[in-house]
């Protein structure tokens, strides 16, 4: 069996083309990463550009309508405004000390595309985004922005034009250029070592989490949500708390209903397949040809997730549900109005998710909801006025 | 029983398309047509919506056939339909999904009774070859490996002793389609695998003219492996089933002459690419 299993999931399902690259990156990270000054590099990266740590919000209203104590874990607040950051000044700083002149992106919603923009700006490296033409329009905002940044972003047309298929094409450039180029992966999908290491660079959302809890309330939380797509976010956030009494929620996209191609809940809905080099819970037919995804938010339509995920869905430590387009956007108004914060709508699926399972818990009971990013990037007029 | 045993005994021309492009019946005349006109060995690839270690021209050849609705179980139908008139090797390439997706034992015994000889499957390097070896083994189906400029030698033994049939080298880094040269990591490459195994060597990606042809050959390679210009011809006669014939066979009979001129280099390059 190969490395970087999660059970039987995970692995380096990759063309040999790659296999120089993905060894190369191992054992970069491994005499890298581990090292005193790379971890105070990161560290001082984190703290003093990116703005760590980030608040653990005690929200009074919000405790009040939901009957329990609702804190929200501030990765909205995060420099770039979502997670993302930490992630990709993490993989930014390797590629550095590995030597490579190029960062090679994809993103779907366009969130870790600007991170990896961002990454590359402040460690003057250049950087290519791979976004598929699809979410180029839908997301326009944040091709201007990674442009801004001195990012190129390069449109992808093949396949259904999403996100996948800019996975597809930037592991493609991977393969020809992985000499010269780091490929920064955006979520705990992937071959090995990217789920690790990926996972790995998030921790610190729930390290920090655990620690402002307890010294809040003198003990742990009762429940953790989070939103999962890929699942970066989840994983950072559940990692602290996996060996402790704490029920973990991981929130997937619900979409526009249960028939294949209308949602993203990979989890929920899909059966274990092959997808961008790990074996994980995918979104396919009978013949194992991927299908289409859908969501309200572009960052969670994605139809495989992070391999450790799918070990934690068969082993029962963490709970996995879906919540529809439709409540989604009531918690994104929800929360907007009730605490002045506007979730990303990736995030609002875990509010969603309280608002709807609220009768569950007693008025003791301590809530922690990973706010992964921050909404200004989703605020149109359909989103704030109607349902879609 | 073992079909590849005589076919690499002079060098031999391997020709690819994708199973069911641009549909189920033309790809079947086109698959015959490369037979008739001299490849020894045929490769079919299965259609799959994310091809990653493949360039655009394949990637639009399975776009194509998936949405005429080609699936696993009409690849199986066209290559027995083959069978009926031909005993040429067929080698299948595959993404790993479409194997684990039908379960590896089932797929290894319907590509068995369709008449497979060999399987590779792209993103499954030998690291997670567990999933199919013992399956391979059981239905007598090479299990085929590709070699890479970047694979380091001791991994080179590693796949060597793995492989069945022959060695696929991947003349380049990066994904399959067209080049104007011969890469120039492809010679030292085939050199290095040389040294390191008896299994015949077949040389692809970037590979379109007569003169790649004849450099890998006269470079050492036992067979040339040619996909995207192939696919090329047919994606580029889109709705004429006789242009698309003679086009292939044109060039099928120009690329397995210039394989089989083994050892002449030519004195400047041919440009007969399509």
């Amino acid at each position: 069996m190969s490395k970087g299993r999660f059970g039987q999931f995970g692995g380096q399902f990759v063309p040999e083309t790659l296999m120089a690259a993905v060894m190369a990156l191992e054992e970069g990270r491994s005499s890298v990463c581990p090292t005193k000054e790379f971890r105070d590099e990161l560290a001082f990266y984190l703290k003093e550009y990116a703005g760590r740590e980030t608040p653990l919000t005690f929200c009074r209203n919000v405790s009040a309508d939901m009957g329990c104590r609702v804190y929200l874990k501030r990765e909205d607040l995060l420099h770039s405004g979502a997670h993302k950051l930490n992630n990709t000044l993490g993989q930014g700083l390797l590629a550095r000390h590995m030597g490579k002149k190029r960062l090679i992106a994809e993103t779907g919603a366009g969130q870790h595309g600007v991170a990896t923009a961002i990454a590359g700006a402040v460690l003057n490296i250049p950087v290519e985004v791979y976004m598929g033409e699809t979410d180029c329009q839908r997301q326009s905002l944040n091709v201007f922005r990674m442009e801004l940044m001195g990012a190129k972003v390069i449109p992808v047309s093949g396949g259904t034009a999403t996100l996948k298929d800019a996975v597809n094409e930037a592991m493609r450039e991977w393969a020809a250029s992985s000499v010269d180029s780091a490929y920064i992966l955006g979520s705990v999908v992937g071959p090995h070592p990217y789920p690790e290491m990926v996972r790995d660079f998030q921790t610190v959302i729930g390290t920090e989490a655990r620690r402002q809890i307890l010294e809040r309330e003198g003990r742990l939380p009762d429940t953790i949500v989070a939103c999962v797509g890929g699942g970066s976010n989840a994983i950072g956030m559940f990692h602290p708390f996996l060996k402790d009494d704490v029920k973990l929620v991981g929130v997937e996209a619900g979409g526009r209903g249960k028939a294949p191609g209308e949602h993203g809940a990979s989890l929920e809905s899909g059966r274990p397949g092959i997808l961008h080099g790990a074996l994980s819970y995918l979104l396919q037919d009978d013949d194992g040809q991927v299908i289409e995804t859908h969501s309200v938010a572009a960052g969670l339509d994605y139809p495989s997730v992070g391999p450790e995920h799918s070990m934690l869905k068969d082993t029962g430590r963490v709970h996995y549900e879906s919540v529809p387009d439709d409540e989604v956007l009531n918690a994104f108004r929800y929360l907007s109005r009730r605490e002045g914060i506007v979730p990303a709508l990736e995030s609002a699926h875990a509010v969603a998710y309280l608002i709807r399972e609220q009768v569950r818990f007693e008025k003791d009971d301590i809530v922690i909801i990973n706010l992964s990013g921050r909404g200004d990037k989703d605020i149109t007029r359909e989103v704030v006025h109607e349902q879609i | 029983m073992n079909r590849f045993e005589t076919v690499f005994e002079r060098p031999a021309f391997i020709a690819f398309t994708v199973a069911g492009d641009p549909d189920y019946a033309t790809s079947l005349v086109a698959a015959q047509t490369i037979i008739r006109s001299g490849a020894d060995i045929l490769e079919l690839g299965i259609p799959f919506s994310d091809p990653v270690g493949d360039g655009p021209v394949i990637q639009r050849a399975d776009e194509r056939a998936l949405c005429a609705g080609a699936t696993t179980d009409s690849a199986f139908a066209l290559i027995r339909e083959i069978r009926k008139e031909s005993d040429v090797p067929i080698v299948l390439l595959v993404y790993c999904n479409t194997v684990y997706s039908r379960g590896a034992a089932r797929f290894y015994r319907k590509a068995k009774e369709a008449g497979v000889d060999g399987i590779l499957i792209v993103d499954m390097p030998v690291e997670e070859a567990d999933l199919v070896m013992e399956y391979a083994k059981e239905s007598g189906i090479a299990p085929i490996f590709t070699v890479t400029p970047t694979t380091p030698p001791k991994r080179v033994k590693r796949i060597a002793d793995l492989a069945g049939g022959f060695l696929y080298l991947v003349s380049l880094s990066g994904v399959t389609g067209k080049r104007t040269t011969l890469s120039e990591a492809a010679v030292p490459l085939i050199h290095r695998v040389r040294e390191q195994t008896e299994m015949p060597l077949a040389l692809g990606f970037g590979i379109a003219t007569e003169t790649h042809a004849r450099q890998a050959v006269a470079a050492g390679a036992d067979g040339v492996i040619v996909g995207s210009a192939i696919v090329e011809i047919i994606e580029r006669n889109a709705g004429d089933a006789v242009g698309m014939e003679r086009e292939l066979s044109e060039y099928i009979g120009g690329m397995k002459a210039a394989v089989g001129s083994s050892g002449v280099f030519p004195a400047d390059g041919d440009q007969n690419s399509v």
